[in-house]
């Protein structure tokens, strides 16, 4: 019978770790932390110059004037405000109906070299910089047309928001409840109707949910439009005409040599800011709490 | 242990070994400060590898485990078995504190494992001297040399040929030296799961542990696989204490020395095996064992 | 799932139900193929539409286009060299600026901060992904430019003048103050990512590790490490971002056609200078110069973003297969 085995090498060294790992420990500890702390730090100081320099313009003038012109004091963004919804709600027609579809696909037929291609391509589509969205709007619409227009812009922010909806409404498909479908298909309906009557419907509240996250997004896209809508100084809500939009008005206003301009760009910025991080924070919120 | 010529061998090039006497070994002294000497001298006699007293352990407020009492003699295997969700895993994850990485746990009571009191150790120290071994292999993804390795470096190990010693004799003693020899720098990951899950258990034999907690260790692990794995638990008891969860009756019947049942968190029963198995004295363990429930 | 469903129903099943049914769904699946094909339509029409615009640029100048600095709309000379130059300069400050901080802040969120702490925290980051890049513009502006010009840059040319790469007049506006906006704009991806791998990779190898008697910290490099990979398809990510962002660099660049050596000059990058000169191109010749920018700018994101997708993917995918191989 042999002694226990671990006595042939040297005892390894008792106790706990010593001085030198702990440091090591506290170090890397207190680093990462840090670094947290470095990265909210100028998101928190942002927010917080936003509330600050645009509350003082807020008002319920910014939402219902027009735009006074350089010189008098007062006027709003009236028109941008109404603009940004126009381009928003149009680009979210096309958009949620081609994502949907898509997203809808990967989930139903999803599998097979063609699937995995298409989420691919929507993923590098996502990659896109915005800018480089805007030059082909412009030469696909703008120069068919003949000149800037609404539909341009509303075309370029629907392929920006494309790959969120693709890749959204298939996660959310996916969620829906084996069970659902097979007692609808054990019913004797066909494929289709179980994807349309029982499919859609049971997914439809995260669609919706993930539909208005990536508008509230595309609320904020500016790049894009300077190249497709342009901006107007007047009022238009007309699909074929150039259309005002709040984030080019603020770039607009910021860039101006006009400090009551700019105190209006604080105040579109909050507005902004408000519009596209509080619907964000609610639908974020609503979905942790469904799920 | 019959491939022992490789490791007999490395005997010349080591220091003499210790004359601890092999319960002796597994009390060193309380976690002292100050730097404690290799060889030091056992302090306090430590009847049991471990010892729970009415230990209690909370997630929130919902009680997993209620006023656990028993001791796991050293050099023996305990199977800790009962239906999923009874409490066992947490058990076995207390005496080494793994749950302290889940929020929300709260415990009371005593539990002493190797000598160390578990809620006032030094958690790292704690956790070098009681290995674990998962339910699914979790080899590091480095080289098959590099896992065994890994915990020797971290006691400050760096001399080339000390670790090459202590890496084949942890593999040796794990049964997978002669299946890995030629290999050692490949990847862990390219080991089938068997391997891999004795190449978990040569990991964990590296750092010398006194206690080693297995956590249904051969449940992911087909049929040939687990009879390895077993006969390897067999044949460490000699010089570990172990303690095993499993849910397979049979396999706790096969490898373990004494047996404790839990139930929604309660230690119904614990005793030697075979009297577990064929007599329990609770009817609870009866139905059990039976398969009347679980 | 069966296709075959029809036939379940067998009880009230009626003829002509199941042959509508047999044409039905091929249809409405040849309808759903139709939108999924969409996809690839738009990417191709977005590579045509600056192909055919960039096409009078691409003939006039050919390679030269990339390597002369010479960008002069009234001699009708359109070199990119300059915006190469600027793009450059500002993404790899803010890659520098950021990764270290974010890495950390990563690690912070995924496996040491309290669990409600961090729910909390990598909320913030995510709504922090959310602030549009105009927004930022306007805080660059307005409140970083003035900092800059009166703090930073008078005591960096004071300390460290001796660098080329801080040598110049505090303007506030420029690479700079671009950098540091990037940097701050590229942060939540980058966080938000790392934190996923992290959490994919890390649980069984941290258990591991940590009842081997490791600490946390010698935990995070056993993790760190089998999510390197993974955390540098984050970083790629993030650079492609960088480099494509538009609105908030072309408020706080100083827009100027010039190669600066210091970090205090102004500049601009390849997506500044199509949104600064697209809608006012004097010729024909200007706008596809533009159009070929943008057919750059495209070209290396894309090419970036497939990296980075498919180092994220293997290194997620791939630890689900570790995982799964017994």
């Amino acid at each position: 019978m042999s002694p226990a085995p671990r006595d042939r090498l040297a005892a390894l060294p008792r106790g706990g770790p010593g001085l030198a790992r702990r440091a090591w420990n506290a170090l890397v500890l207190a680093g990462c932390g840090a670094g947290l702390a470095l990265v909210l730090l100028p998101m928190i100081m942002l927010v917080a110059h936003i509330v600050a320099r645009g509350l003082p313009g807020l008002s319920l003038a910014f939402f219902v004037s027009m735009p006074k012109p350089v010189g008098e004091p007062g006027g709003g963004m009236a028109n941008a405000i109404v603009g940004t919804m126009i381009l928003v709600g149009a680009c979210g027609l096309i958009a949620v109906r081609v994502g949907g579809g898509t997203g809808l696909y990967l989930a139903e037929y999803g599998r097979g070299p063609f699937a995995g291609a298409v989420r691919y391509a929507a993923e590098l589509l996502a990659g896109v910089p915005s800018i480089v969205v805007g030059v082909a709007a412009y030469g696909l619409v703008v120069l068919t047309i003949g000149h800037f227009s609404a539909i341009a812009g509303a075309i370029a922010l629907a392929i920006l928001m494309l790959p969120t909806i693709v890749r959204s409404t298939e996660e959310v498909v996916r969620l829906v409840p084996r069970s659902y479908r097979e007692a609808a298909l054990a019913l004797g309906a066909p494929r289709w109707r179980v994807v349309q009557s029982v499919v859609l419907p049971a997914a439809s509240a995260g669609i919706v949910t993930a539909s208005m996250l990536a508008l509230a997004r595309a609320a904020g896209e500016t790049a894009p439009l300077l190249l497709t809508a342009l901006g107007n100084r007047f009022w238009s809500v007309a699909l074929d005409q150039p259309i005002a939009s709040l984030p080019v008005m603020i770039f607009d206003y910021a860039r101006a040599p006009y400090s009551d301009w700019n105190q209006q760009a604080w105040t579109g910025a909050l507005v902004l800011l408000l519009l596209v991080t509080a619907v964000s924070a609610m639908l974020r919120l609503a979905v942790r709490r469904i799920g | 242990m019959k491939p022992r010529a490789g490791w007999m061998s490395l005997a010349t090039q080591t220091r003499p070994p210790s004359v601890a006497p092999a319960r002796g070994e597994s009390a060193p002294p309380p976690p002292a400060p100050a730097a404690s000497a290799p060889g030091a001298p056992p302090v306090a006699e430590a009847p049991d590898a471990i010892s729970v007293r009415d230990f209690s352990l909370f997630y929130g407020a919902h009680p997993a485990l209620k006023h656990i009492g028993f001791d796991v003699p050293a050099h023996s295997v305990t199977a800790i078995i009962g239906p999923s969700g009874c409490g066992k895993s947490t058990l076995l994850r207390s005496f080494n504190r793994m749950n302290d990485l889940i929020a929300g746990v709260r415990t009371e009571g005593e539990v002493r494992v190797a000598g160390l009191d578990v809620r006032s150790a030094d958690v790292v120290e704690l956790r070098r001297r009681v290995g674990m071994v998962f339910q699914r292999p979790n080899p590091f993804p480095k080289s098959i040399f590099d896992n065994v390795a890994f915990g020797l470096r971290l006691l400050g190990i760096r001399d080339r040929a000390e670790l090459e010693a202590r890496v084949e004799q942890s593999l040796l003693r794990a049964a997978l030296w002669n299946e890995v020899r030629d290999r050692l720098n490949r990847s862990a990951l390219q080991l089938s799961g068997g391997q891999q899950q004795r190449l978990c258990i040569a990991r964990c034999l590296a750092v010398e542990p006194e206690v080693i907690l297995m956590d249904e260790p051969a449940s992911a692990l087909d049929p040939t696989a687990t009879a390895r794995i077993e006969e390897l638990v067999l044949d460490l008891k000699r010089a570990y204490t172990i303690v095993v969860v499993t849910h397979n009756m049979q396999q706790a019947a096969r490898i373990s020395d004494r047996t404790a049942f839990l139930l929604d968190g309660e230690l119904i029963e614990i005793d030697e095996t075979p009297r577990l198995f064929t007599s329990p004295s609770r009817k609870l363990t009866e139905d059990y064992i039976t398969g009347r429930f679980g | 799932m069966t296709s075959s469903a029809p036939a379940i129903g067998r009880p009230l099943a009626r003829a002509d139900v199941r042959a509508r049914a047999g044409l039905a769904d091929p249809a409405y699946r040849a309808l759903l193929t139709l939108f999924a094909v969409g996809v690839f339509a738009v990417l191709a029409l977005i590579v045509w539409e600056c192909a055919r615009g960039a096409a009078p640029s691409l003939a006039a100048f050919g390679w030269r286009f990339l390597v002369s600095a010479d960008w002069d709309p009234v001699a009708e000379k359109f070199g990119a060299l300059p915006y190469l130059y600027g793009t450059l300069v500002t993404s790899a400050m803010a890659m520098l600026l950021a990764v270290p901080p974010c890495i950390g802040a990563a690690v912070f969120l995924a496996e040491l901060a309290p669990r409600g702490f961090g729910a909390v925290a990598s909320f913030l980051v995510e709504l922090l992904a959310s602030i549009t890049s105009i927004v930022f513009g306007v805080w660059g502006l307005f409140v970083l430019a003035p900092w800059l010009r009166v703090v930073i840059e008078p005591w960096l040319i004071a300390h460290l003048g001796f660098l080329p790469l801080f040598r110049g007049f505090p303007f506030g506006l420029g690479f700079l103050n671009a950098g540091i906006v990037l940097a701050i704009m590229i942060a939540p991806t980058i966080v938000s990512i790392s934190r996923e791998i992290l959490l994919a990779t890390s649980r069984t190898l941290r258990e591991a590790s940590l009842a081997l008697g490791a600490t946390r910290a010698e935990s995070l490099a056993v993790t760190l490490d089998a999510a390197r990979p993974g955390i540098l398809g984050a970083m790629i990510l993030a650079l492609g971002r960088a480099l494509g962002e538009t609105m908030a660099v072309t408020m706080v660049i100083g827009n100027t056609n010039r190669i600066s050596a210091s970090l205090l000059g102004s500049g601009a990058t390849m997506a500044s200078v199509i949104a600064n000169e697209f809608t006012e191109a004097t010729s024909k010749l200007h706008l596809a110069a533009l159009i070929e920018l943008a057919l750059v700018l495209f070209a290396v994101t894309v090419v970036l973003n497939a990296a980075a997708r498919l180092l994220v993917r293997w290194t997620t995918g791939g630890r689900r297969d570790v995982a799964g191989a017994a």
